[in-house]
């Protein structure tokens, strides 16, 4: 059962219902209640597919404009090769969403970090400027967020991913609009990446946490050159100078840097195990101008 | 001591290196690509000679690809791999990707001259004080021997020799006979 508000956050209540289902047992993922759903949510909807060996049914939401909205966010294009679909999708009409700055987009190698980072460059800095208040310097720092999360997926995920980003009202939580970039994938993972490289640190307690706080918080990457593994480095450097926020989950574990407008925990162990890393960036709306 | 320059445009060597219509420094894998151009470029010229690599028609940039097309070129650079004796002055790095660029120097502990949009030539990245300071006063002279500095600098001729030849061997200012050059404009504006 998929919840009705669909973020990061509530996203962990479907891998909860998951914990004890065996990988090639079939699953129905039920969204029939669902009316809302934030780039993570609908990104890490894929990726959940992509984590099972067999194919999962999907009920999608009953809510029209729900449906219709994840329709314009591409999410029914790859979610239809990934699941099931039991029950109607609307047509794919040509109009898109005025929010969504990136509809789901899949990343697999460098040039489709190109492509990406190309396609949102002109919605970029009328979003950030105008909705966002930021000043313009913000949206050179947005594009090189956005491609070394991506190239996050083509270093080190082993497989392709999923990207999305979206500027929507963060009600629940500030009332504000917000940019929120999702990057996910299905992949190794961020401690078996580091572990392929020999680059795991000396230290009795190796586990998905430390491996996260290795990598995001530490800036160590697989790869011994020095100039490997700055790319999270640079991610937070810019989130913090516009009070953003970061939050990275890898297998059963979850870091984030986090705002003060935010309540989140910095790191999390003991989850509910998911494939893969998953990463989310948030660009609050500037108050204090 | 002026010498013929030779640009690079970094756009064109981009495009040309991925053979695509891209204007944006991004990934790894396309730094890669652009760097082995420009290195083949800086090995094809002649011996001792100025290069400028020209950022003006770069749109973004990301670290991943700063760190190929600028960290590890220096380095080269300074090992003297490609260069056969030659300096590069970079030009058209805009204050959005100064920041960028600065990160990236400073975490290798590299340095470069930016050819600014006023004119003059900057030392951005990681110097000690006293090379930043020493590279100033070239910069203002054009021209200087550690003697004609060293009243200035308020220490001893030695010690600013020293300094001298480290930014020499950072290909920082360019050295003579006797004296050191600073990487001016004047060598690389045709």
């Amino acid at each position: 059962m998929v919840p009705s508000s669909l973020d990061d956050s509530t996203f962990e209540q479907v891998l909860d219902q998951l914990v004890d289902v065996p990988r090639d047992a079939r699953i129905l993922v039920d969204a029939r209640n669902t009316t809302w759903g934030s780039p993570y949510g609908l990104t890490a909807l894929l990726t959940l597919a992509q984590t099972r060996l067999e194919k999962p049914q999907f009920l999608p939401p009953e809510k029209d404009d729900t449906s219709s909205y994840w329709n314009r966010a591409n999410f029914f294009r790859y979610a239809e090769e990934l699941y099931e679909i039991k029950g109607r999708v609307p047509p794919r009409g040509p109009e898109r969403d005025s929010r969504t700055l990136l509809e789901i987009t899949p990343v697999e190698r460098s040039d489709d970090v190109h492509t990406v980072v190309e396609k949102i460059q002109p919605k970029t800095a009328s979003i950030l400027t105008n909705n966002l208040h930021l000043e313009s310097r913000a949206t050179m720092g947005f594009a090189m967020a956005l491609s070394e999360a991506c190239q996050n997926i083509v270093e080190h995920a082993g497989c392709g991913g999923w990207v999305a980003v979206q500027n929507y009202n963060y009600r629940r939580r500030m009332g504000r609009h917000v940019v929120q970039i999702a990057v996910c994938d299905a992949g190794v993972g961020i401690r078996q990446s580091l572990e392929s490289g020999n680059r795991r640190p000396l230290t009795d307690r190796w586990d998905d946490g430390v491996a996260l706080e290795t990598a995001v918080i530490q800036g160590t990457s697989r790869f011994p050159d020095p100039g490997r593994g700055q790319g999270f480095k640079g991610i937070r450097g810019y989130l913090r100078k516009w009070k953003g926020k970061l939050a990275v989950r890898s297998g059963t574990a979850r870091v984030a840097d986090v705002p003060p407008w935010d309540d989140d925990i910095v790191r999390r162990d003991h989850m509910a195990p998911m494939q893969g890393t998953q990463l989310l960036i948030m660009i609050p709306e500037e108050v204090d101008r | 001591m002026t010498m013929a320059p030779h640009t690079i445009d970094v756009c064109a060597v981009l495009r040309s290196a991925v053979n695509q219509n891209y204007g944006n420094l991004l990934t790894r894998d396309t730094g890669m690509a652009v760097r082995h151009q420009i290195e083949r470029e800086l090995m094809s010229n002649r011996e001792g000679g100025i290069t400028a690599l020209d950022f003006s028609s770069i749109g973004l940039m990301d670290y991943s690809c700063a760190d190929e097309v600028v960290a590890k070129l220096l380095v080269l650079l300074q090992n003297d791999d490609i260069a056969r004796g030659g300096y590069v002055l970079f030009r058209g790095i805009g204050e959005d990707h100064l920041e960028l660029v600065e990160s990236v120097l400073k975490h290798h502990g590299l340095a470069l001259v930016c050819l600014c949009e006023d004119g003059n030539p900057r030392l951005i990245g990681r110097v000690s004080e006293a090379e930043r300071r020493a590279w100033e006063m070239v910069r203002a002279r054009g021209s200087a021997a550690p003697a004609d500095l060293a009243d200035e600098f308020g220490f001893g001729e030695d010690f600013v020799a020293e300094v001298l030849d480290g930014l020499s061997r950072r290909r920082l200012v360019r050295r003579g006979s006797g004296e050191f050059f600073a990487l001016d404009a004047a060598d690389v504006v045709q």
